[in-house]
């Protein structure tokens, strides 16, 4: 505490040895105890986010290095929030359910306080979104993408076979996000020399450092979600299907189509688009005997094909 | 300097500032806004009174007022002009924050979106360059229909029943209900409306993308004592004791649904295949998931629900016949 305060008012580099001399923690040590405990210290201090730089206590001579703090980097800068402001920041505050990231966000909440501004966290809500990330990959990957870290781990594909060895992965992570609910990591995968997304759940063992901290770039414009939805499965539109769906059933057909004309008493006719025959397959098949696929004859012959499998499922 | 120190010497960092803000304040306040107890406060102002200027003269350390400490219990300090603010937001704590108030804007109604964009903008200004890395991290939320979402708002901030039209996936069909709002929950990806439900005379959890129309009453909400706010510390869905266990068995190709339904145990057949148990609430729902995969998934426990997609299956085969 007293070397920052020495640093901080200092008007310029503070030398060592001045260090030594009036920071009081440092009173009646020996050589090599001052000289261990200064280089922790100052370590443990960078860790808290201190920015102390190193210069030459005089230019003209650059023999001794000094140390200093810039006040304009250290000081967290104005910040006045109104009243509805300060509440909302108050109710973020409880957003995250996972522990390191609810202490960040305590922790910015303490220096914001102490910047003057006062947040309210016990105000009753009636709105609470919660972000919890249960993946153990999590935490280490997120500290890759603060710090711009290369990482390398392994990940199991979903439609892999079980026995099959997971492959290593090495990737330069450049955001992370919650997508349907799902924590995934973009970034640059080195193997592939392109960009990819992986899925945090399916990361498996430890994630590994493959590089130092900052040491690559977040190609400028890189727009995460666009990012992703690039990546995930194309989902517009491969074909239009036309369905006859039992009235009052089908709702998530219903909701996709573009036209719905009644047929008779029980039953309606849809137009709906679909990406994939095996996607639409899969939904369709899901309403069982509320749903039947006039065209195309592919999609009818994919939902008869999964209708026989399941009709099957005696014979075991 | 251990965890602990290294944590204390952050606190200290803020407290100075913090106190000087605000002239005098009782300790158990100054516990509650750092989040640590009163005795810890105590502690740090016992190292806070050794620091100061560089020279340790009398007049350059900070001065603890202890006679108001102990008489009042009010913190007062002095002498520390040249610590008047905090230290900056590191990247950690700008992003966790500035992720969370984006979390919130996006389930929020649109009065409130107001308040979080200016919120927003001083933070982002305020973090510098921590602030930079804020476009790395993103919160994607199923969308809901963004008139339903401020209905629903509405309701809740006014205290106002719903009437709404609400479609249950497992049974395929849209119910009409009304009910007393109690609040709105973000988790796994979608928003939650929990209310009081006067059909069933219960809580419930009311996906708000499942929501297709809502209308706020000119009636106060008025849930019943017992309606209490489940507890989501343990996750979203937490499977009641007597919800029904059934057995699953996946090929290769269907093991994501290990991933995205919450299971009592996988086990890996010698032949490749998953054998997943999954607590049912609904058996309705285990038989539309089994007729989505199609063959990919076999059920096996119980073989009540395995019967019904079978004679389901046969049924829409019927329509095929011809």
């Amino acid at each position: 505490m007293n070397l920052v305060i020495c640093l901080l008012v200092a008007r310029t580099y503070v030398g060592k040895a001045k260090i030594r001399e009036v920071v009081q923690g440092y009173h009646g040590t020996s050589d090599d105890a001052f000289e261990k405990m200064f280089e922790r210290d100052k370590d443990e201090l960078r860790e808290l986010g201190i920015p102390i730089e190193v210069g030459y206590v005089d230019r003209a001579f650059e023999d001794e290095p000094g140390y200093r703090i810039r006040r304009q980097a250290f000081e967290l800068p104005d910040i006045r929030l109104d009243g509805d402001e300060a509440a909302v920041v108050g109710l973020a505050a409880r957003v995250w359910q996972h522990a390191s990231l609810a202490e960040a966000t305590s922790g910015a909440l303490v220096k914001l306080r102490a910047g003057g501004v006062d947040v309210d966290t016990s105000a009753l809500a009636v709105v609470e979104p919660h972000l919890a990330a249960p993946d153990p990959a999590f935490d280490p990957l997120w500290n890759a993408v603060v710090t711009r870290t290369a990482v390398r781990f392994e990940y199991r594909r979903p439609h892999a076979a079980p026995d099959s060895e997971p492959a290593v992965r090495t990737l330069e992570p450049w955001g992370i996000l919650s997508w349907h609910g799902h924590w995934y990591v973009v970034g640059h995968d080195r193997d592939r020399d392109a960009a990819r997304m992986f899925r945090l759940s399916r990361v498996q063992g430890k994630v590994s450092k493959a590089g130092r901290a900052g040491s690559f770039e977040v190609p400028e414009g890189t727009d995460i979600r666009a990012l992703a939805a690039g990546l995930a499965p194309d989902e517009s539109p491969a074909g239009t299907a036309t369905l006859r769906v039992r009235s009052g059933h089908g709702f998530a057909l219903r909701r996709g189509a573009t036209s719905v004309t009644p047929v008779d008493d029980g039953w309606d006719r849809l137009e709906a688009p679909f990406g994939t025959v095996a996607a639409m397959a899969e939904l369709v098949t899901t309403h069982g005997a509320d749903v039947v696929v006039e065209s195309p004859a592919e999609l009818r012959d994919a939902v008869v094909a999964r209708l026989r499998d399941l009709a099957g499922m005696g014979a075991v | 300097m251990s965890k602990a120190a290294k944590s204390q010497v952050e606190r200290l960092l803020a407290l100075v500032p913090y106190l000087r803000e605000r002239g005098g304040v009782r300790i158990d306040r100054v516990a509650h806004d750092f989040g640590v107890t009163a005795q810890q406060i105590q502690d740090d102002l016992n190292v806070l009174w050794f620091c100061g200027l560089p020279g340790a003269m009398p007049g350059d350390l900070i001065d603890v007022d202890m006679d108001a400490l102990e008489g009042e219990g009010v913190v007062h300090v002095d002498n520390t002009d040249f610590l008047d603010r905090p230290l900056r937001l590191d990247a950690h704590q700008a992003l966790a924050l500035i992720v969370a108030l984006r979390t919130l804007r996006e389930v929020a109604g649109s009065g409130e979106r107001d308040a979080i964009d200016r919120a927003l903008v001083k933070l982002e200004n305020a973090a510098g360059d921590a602030g930079a890395i804020v476009d790395q991290v993103e919160v994607q939320i199923d969308g809901a229909d963004q008139q339903v979402t401020d209905t629903v708002s509405s309701a809740l901030q006014h205290k106002h029943r719903l009437r709404m039209s609400y479609f249950v996936p497992a049974r395929d069909e849209t119910t009409h209900r009304d009910v007393d709002p109690m609040r709105l929950v973000m988790a796994e990806g979608h928003t939650y409306l929990e209310a009081w439900c006067r059909r069933t005379e219960d809580t419930r959890m009311f996906r708000l993308d499942r929501v297709t129309a809502a209308e706020e009453l000119d009636v106060p909400a008025d849930p019943p004592p017992q309606a209490q706010p489940r507890d989501l510390s343990e996750g979203l869905f937490q499977p009641a004791p007597d919800d029904m266990l059934a057995t699953v068995e996946l090929v290769p190709g269907a093991r994501w649904v290990a991933d995205y339904y919450p299971h009592e145990g996988a086990e890996d057949l010698p032949d490749g295949r998953l054998r997943l148990r999954l607590r049912v609430s609904d058996p309705a729902w285990l038989v539309r998931l089994a007729l989505r995969l199609g063959g990919q998934a076999r059920v096996v426990i119980p073989s009540e629900v395995a019967q019904r997609v079978r004679q389901e299956a046969e049924r829409a085969l019927r329509a095929y016949a011809h």
